[in-house]
């Protein structure tokens, strides 16, 4: 990881991820907040890009930036009464000392410990072309077990979020979509 | 100048840091959940830093067992999301808030 586009390339991302995670924190509308979640998941997507991970990196941005980031608008347009605001709780103290204090002994112990890692010209050797190949080989392989319990895990996430969201006294779909209008309009008049 | 597995760690240690902060400071429900993914993606970082870097398998011996890792990190984490917004939805329609601080009927 000695050429230069590399370092540039890790600093600007790194620094583009960090300050957008610290922003998260410090903003005060939970909308902006969610905007700045997507750069940091685009700012990780590029690291790991950095990291010849491309298929995790596409990965990241279909599923997080893509996927989850859309999941939390609406999951903030579907409570329109609610307070909009990022507001801290009492623990905020305790939880940015706890937060500090795992960032700093990490950054500590990672500048300290003699890692048992590949320079120079093993690492280049290590380079390869074409993850996805010897990823779907180890996911349909060595770890299948774990790959279809995945996929269980999925589908129960999945029939959770609707059986939970789905509301028992309103079973009727014209009638839930009339609800549904009626939100809105309460939400819009706010 | 290069930049080798400790730097990646460091990255990953700070974007952990502040997803614990987050998660525990924040009082609405969808914002915890922010911290909570920020973690689980500095977990990701580690991984990938992990697998890229490490001298400790031959080539050959563990092909990319950090990505396949991250592979399932993605299905939770993409999983959770859903039931927990899921359940910030509900809560908010049993109570009109999604305040973590007015959510306390567990409270001794």
């Amino acid at each position: 990881m000695d050429s230069l586009g590399v370092v540039i390339a890790f600093y600007v991302l790194s620094a583009i991820t960090i300050v957008s995670a610290a922003s998260i924190f410090l903003l005060r509308n939970l909308v902006h907040a969610i905007v700045l979640l997507v750069v940091v998941f685009l700012g990780m997507a590029g690291l790991f890009l950095t990291l010849s991970a491309d298929f995790i990196a596409v990965a990241q941005i279909l599923i997080y930036a893509g996927a989850i980031s859309v999941l939390f608008v609406f999951a903030v347009m579907l409570t329109p009464l609610a307070s909009r605001d990022n507001g801290n709780s009492l623990y905020a103290g305790p939880g940015l000392l706890l937060g500090g204090a795992i960032a700093a002994i990490v950054v500590v112990t990672a500048f300290d410990v003699e890692w048992n890692q590949l320079t120079g010209v093993a690492l280049e050797q290590r380079s390869f072309t074409d993850t996805i190949e010897v990823i779907g080989n180890q996911l349909l392989g060595p770890h299948v077990l774990a790959f279809e319990v995945a996929s269980v895990l999925l589908l129960f996430a999945l029939l959770g979020a609707i059986v939970l969201v789905t509301d028992p006294n309103n079973e009727d779909g014209a009638a839930a979509e009339e609800e549904a209008g009626k939100d809105t309009a309460v939400g819009g008049s706010e | 100048m290069t930049v080798d597995l400790a730097h990646y760690l460091a990255v990953s240690g700070i974007i952990f840091g502040i997803g614990v902060a987050i998660a525990l400071s924040k009082r609405n429900v969808v914002a915890v959940l922010m911290g909570i993914e920020l973690m689980l993606n500095a977990s990701n970082l580690a991984f990938l830093a992990f697998s890229r870097f490490s001298g400790a398998f031959q080539d050959g011996t563990e092909p990319l067992a950090g990505h396949t890792f991250v592979v399932f990190v993605l299905t939770v984490a993409a999983a959770e999301a859903a039931v927990a917004l899921a359940m910030a939805v509900l809560i908010y329609r049993r109570r009109e808030t999604v305040d973590l601080d007015r959510i306390s009927v567990l409270r001794w």
